[in-house]
């Protein structure tokens, strides 16, 4: 599997630790309750099919949002956390 | 035997080997298979099961039977196919799964027993009764069932892993093969033609015909001097493409040394990983066999194997041959062995049109019914109608047909459809993206026929990645074409063996679907045909006709197993190369490395990197001497220790505090310049990740500390909520560890030490306790902070990394000045848990910040992460696991890590559970065992007797509950 870095180019998979799905960029406020915060920590959902996930590129240290499709293995494309997040 | 004249092996390059400790001679560039042949050895092993005798079938990978054992003790390669190995100088094969011998194989009993082993047997027996199972039926089985046997010597042989890349990928170097990969090549592609045999050429090695006039094999030879003349083509011989993979990724395993005696330096194996843009696959087809009683004696070979070794060996397995077949290479066997004055008994065809062909009786519509001969065959015989023939042969040549090499294609879970004008399976389209299949593999037998296809693929390939094709002229060959009839299965006494390697027949496979598991999954398991390691490709479709015929389905409808990776067997050194000893992960070193080792401290594991675990002096018998020894230094004299390891994370930018005020439950914003701060880091859901301190070295700039084994994961979440989560934020952040040495100058005397190496002293005025500066430090550019873990009055003096080792010694030196010297990890920690200063021992992933008494360090005044979390209920209960200290309070003195702690009087069971020791010691300066460790409502029982259980070592002790912080609670002995 090979993922690209925005930094670096395609890279293998081994250059990168998976972190999981990309819902955890939705942080909630303080106040928004136990249930909210359960929620944004411990849930999320298994598609098979198109998902957005959190990757660790290590050698340059960029968080990425990769989208790729966990049925047919293709990976679409990748963005830098930090400008998915603005 | 050799034929004079035949093959094209240098009869005068003559290579001795051993087989079961005879001695042979064989040629340079035979196999063991054809070299014993040319030794008239046909008894090579003996089969799984039933340890029937057994022979060489075939010439190639997917050899089932002839698998042995190559050299000896640590250097022993068990199931080694003769067929692929080729002979050196002295190299020794053992046959396998005998005993005492292969002549005489004691097991051969288990033939006799075969109406009650068929297919799953093992289900229905070895049941009762139940205590027998472990003691007698396994270890039975397991002694019984293996083909070859593992030295249980440590393997010190050399294994590569190498990576490469390219336009197109040639899986084949037949004529399909080298006719895709010229096309491309000369179209200006990156291609890497890889084949499995140790020279391109594919099936044109072992035939007589003519290619553009020549023989076959010169005419390959000429083509592969074209490509290897060219910069963009890479060859690869001896090197069997193992598996498809996503994104164009290939597994290959290159033989680099099997073929050689053992050398220092010598690979035996390279993985390659290949990542192609495109790829063809031009595997060739491989060979089926025939299902009629007694099928499997050896001299029972396939007849395309008989013309490999006639051919390309000058090789013959005996005197007399018999070809049997439903197809033309029947006749095409008969007339090579006539040509080269080999006798052929005759030729038995199944078609009933067939006709005389040459100088050997031709039994038109004929079968054979039954063979003979133990341990060689001697006799077969034929049935024509009725009319019942005896032939003597000591060979047997069969052809049921060819089934195209599909494996790569089904590789990511496709399935190949059936072809019935050639009664086997073909490769559908885009199985594999990128990928297209030429040749026999894709069904193509004819030699012209392979050849231009090639060219097409080719040609398609080049055009798909937008350049033009050049283009080539398809070369003249043969273009016959393949006529077959269909022929499964024969009827008459005796078994038929289908899947030679597990010993499967066609009873087993009717069996199966009697027994109800009539889906060619169920069958496969059922009666493991196909599961051995040739993967069924000699079996699969024999027994799926068998099959199809017992369930009264088509063969298309009863439908076909898949292939996984890998397509020949690859050895776990091969995939792991780099790997082994050292190899496993990285090693990491302290610049005090050095002088550690020459003090002789033993060097402990601490994450990737080593730390001394003490320093032993002359006398000093036991560790614990050495460490009770250190940790009075420290808090007498003074001691220096290596504190590198250490995460240290470099942060700066306009929005650094605010960063920091984010990332820890404390506030650091208000931390003045030239101060430390300690700080908590939770996880989102409340627990800790991890503590550390904090400099600030400026208004935007700070220096981060973190323990040694979480460096990189918090690295990591920093940078997370960085990147991610606080994008609005202006801070930048990097990992200085490696940057810069540091060393704990620990001790009533640390002052006078630290002062000895500073360009310009401080003192207690100047540089209170938690202060922190930019100094110099005998000249060079440094770090000094005020903060300890020992308790002691305490400094950590940070230069940069190359100036590490000198630094350590100076200090060292000017400690043992003062009666002080270096102290390890022991009484590190030590003198941590006399001063309760916890570590990941105590913040091991489910412990709060309530729980160790920090619960005021989250402040309630600013968001952080973890913030919302760890203030549900359930973990700020009264009746959670709070940090104690612990003391023997009866007539045990010792307390173990990992006990659990119970009520005085309760019984020691999960439900009485009150906690457990996390860390513990014998303290020189208490004189006593103390330890640290979590109770139920802990910090209001201070002074209550507990019980302390440790199951798992069989210790019990009485344990008073004390405050964690045994010694110096004011910390006077920080300032000043």
């Amino acid at each position: 599997m090979r993922i690209t870095c925005p930094h670096c180019g395609e890279r293998d998979r081994r250059e990168f630790t998976y972190q999981g799905a990309a819902k955890i960029l939705n942080r909630p406020s303080p106040d928004a309750g136990n249930d909210a915060w359960a929620d944004y920590v411990h849930l999320r959902d298994n598609p098979a099919g198109e998902t957005r996930d959190m990757w660790y590129h290590d050698p340059c240290g960029a968080w990425l949002v990769v989208h790729r499709n966990s049925v047919t293995h293709e990976v679409y494309g990748s963005q830098l956390a930090a400008e998915v997040a603005r | 035997m050799r034929i004079a004249g035949k093959g094209t092996l240098d009869p005068s390059r003559s290579v001795p080997f051993s087989f079961d400790g005879q001695r042979m001679q064989g040629l340079a560039g035979d196999t063991l298979a054809s070299a014993l042949l040319a030794n008239d050895v046909r008894l090579v092993g003996r089969s799984f099961k039933y340890h029937r005798p057994r022979g060489i079938l075939t010439a190639g990978s997917e050899e089932p039977n002839a698998l042995v054992t190559v050299g000896t003790g640590a250097a022993a390669d068990p199931n080694v196919r003769a067929t692929t190995q080729e002979i050196y100088e002295g190299l020794e094969a053992t046959s396998q799964n005998r005993w005492p011998s292969l002549r005489a194989d004691i097991l051969g009993v288990n033939d006799l027993l075969s109406p009650w082993i068929g297919g799953g047997f093992y289900y229905k027996t070895f049941m009762w009764p139940r205590s027998f199972w472990e003691k007698v039926y396994e270890p039975f089985i397991r002694r019984a069932a293996g083909l070859g046997a593992l030295s249980g010597e440590h393997n010190a042989d050399p294994y590569e892993k190498a990576f490469a890349f390219c336009d197109l990928l040639v899986i084949g170097g037949g004529p399909a093969g080298l006719m895709g990969a010229l096309t491309a090549a000369r179209s200006g592609l990156d291609v890497i033609l890889a084949d499995e045999g140790t020279e391109m050429g594919g099936r044109l090695l072992a035939e007589t015909e003519t290619v553009d006039g020549q023989p076959g094999r010169k005419w390959a030879a000429a083509v592969v001097a074209e490509l290897a003349a060219m910069d963009n083509v890479r060859i690869m011989t001896r090197t069997t493409v193992t598996g498809a993979y996503d994104g164009g990724t290939f597994g290959a395993l290159e033989r680099v040394g099997h073929h050689r005696p053992r050398a220092p330096h010598l690979p035996r194996e390279c993985f390659w990983r290949i990542v192609a843009k495109r790829s063809v696959l031009c595997a060739g087809a491989i060979e089926r066999p025939i299902a009629f009683p007694n099928n499997d004696r050896p001299g029972i070979m396939m007849a395309g194997a008989v013309r490999n070794y006639l051919n390309r060996f000058g090789v013959v397995g005996g005197k007399s041959v018999a070809v049997f077949g439903n197809n033309e290479d029947a006749h095409r066997t008969a007339h090579d062995l006539v040509a080269a004055g080999v006798k052929v008994v005759g030729l038995i065809d199944s078609r009933s049109d067939a006709k005389a062909t040459g100088d050997f009786p031709v039994f038109a519509g004929g079968q054979v019914v039954a063979t003979s001969g133990r341990l060689g065959l001697d006799g077969v015989t034929v049935d024509q109608s009725g009319k019942r023939t005896k032939l003597r042969a000591d060979i047997l040549a069969m052809s049921g047909g060819w089934n195209p090499t599909v494996h790569l294609t089904c590789h990511m879970n496709g399935r190949p459809v059936w072809d019935d004008k050639i009664l086997s399976f073909v490769p559908k389209d885009d199985m594999i993206p990128g990928m297209t299949v030429a040749g026999s593999a894709a069904g193509v037998f004819s030699t012209a026929g392979c050849l231009a296809d090639g060219i097409a693929k080719g040609s398609h390939a080049v055009q798909t990645l937008g350049k033009k094709a050049a283009t080539v002229s398809p070369p003249e060959a043969e273009d016959a074409p393949y006529r077959i009839k269909p022929l499964w299965l024969v009827d008459g006494a005796g078994r038929k063996w289908l899947d030679f390697q597990n010993d499967v027949t066609a009873k087993d496979i009717k069996l199966a679907a009697q027994e109800g598991f009539r889906s060619v999954e169920h069958m496969k398991r059922y009666t493991t045909q196909g599961m051995a390691t040739d993967q069924g490709k000699n079996s699969n479709v024999g027994a799926l006709a068998v099959l199809a015929d017992a369930t009264g389905r088509g063969i298309p409808q009863t439908g076909t197993t898949t292939f996984r990776p890998p397509f020949v067997p690859v050895s776990v050194a091969a995939m792991g190369a780099g790997g082994q000893g050292d190899g496993f992960a990285p090693q990491r070193f302290t610049t005090s490395h050095k002088a550690s080792v020459e003090r002789g401290a033993p060097m402990i594991e601490a994450g990737m990197w080593y730390r001394p675990s003490y320093f032993p002096k002359p006398g000093e018998k036991t560790w614990r001497e050495s460490c009770d020894r250190e940790v009075t230094m420290v808090r007498n004299s003074v001691g220096v220790v290596d504190v590198s390891t250490l995460g240290k994370i470099d942060i700066q930018g306009p929005d650094a505090a605010e960063f920091l005020d984010f990332v820890y439950t404390n506030t650091f914003s208000t931390l003045p310049v030239g101060k430390v701060r300690y700080g908590l880091m939770l996880r989102e859901d409340g627990y800790v990740m991890d503590d550390g301190t904090t400099a600030r070295l400026g208004d935007s700039h700070f220096v981060m500390t973190t323990t040694t084994a979480a460096a990189g994961l918090v690295m990591k979440h920093l940078e997370f909520v960085a990147q991610a989560l606080r994008p609005d934020l202006d801070v930048q952040m990097v990992s200085v560890t490696e940057e810069w040495a540091q060393f704990g100058v620990a001790g009533p005397k640390s002052r006078d030490v630290i002062n000895a190496v500073l360009d310009a002293p401080v003192d207690d005025a100047s540089f209170p306790y938690m202060s922190c500066a930019d100094v110099d430090v005998s000249g060079v550019r440094g770090r000094l902070f005020r903060i300890s873990f020992s308790g002691e009055h305490a400094y950590e003096v940070a230069v940069p990394a190359r100036y590490g080792e000198s630094l350590y010694r100076t200090l060292i030196a000017r400690a043992e000045m003062l009666g002080g010297g270096a102290y390890g990890m022991e009484a590190l920690n030590v003198l941590r848990i006399e001063k309760g200063h916890i570590t990941h021992a105590e913040i091991h992933g489910r412990t709060t910040a309530f729980d160790i008494g920090f619960e005021r360090m989250v402040s309630k005044k600013k968001d952080c992460i973890g913030f919302a979390l760890s203030r549900r209920d359930g973990l700020l209960d009264e009746t959670r696991e709070q940090l104690v200290g612990l003391k023997p309070a009866g007539a045990v003195k010792q307390i173990t890590a990992g006990a659990h702690l119970f009520g005085r009087n309760a019984t020691a069971t999960r439900v009485n559970d009150q906690g457990y020791v996390t860390s513990t010691c014998w303290s020189p300066t208490l004189n006593s065992t103390i330890a640290l460790g979590f109770l139920k409502n802990g910090r209001a029982r201070v002074g209550e007797v507990i019980r302390m259980v440790d199951h798992l070592r069989g210790i019990e002790t009485l344990c008073e509950v004390c405050d964690p912080v045994f010694f110096d609670k004011e910390g006077g002995r920080l300032r000043g």
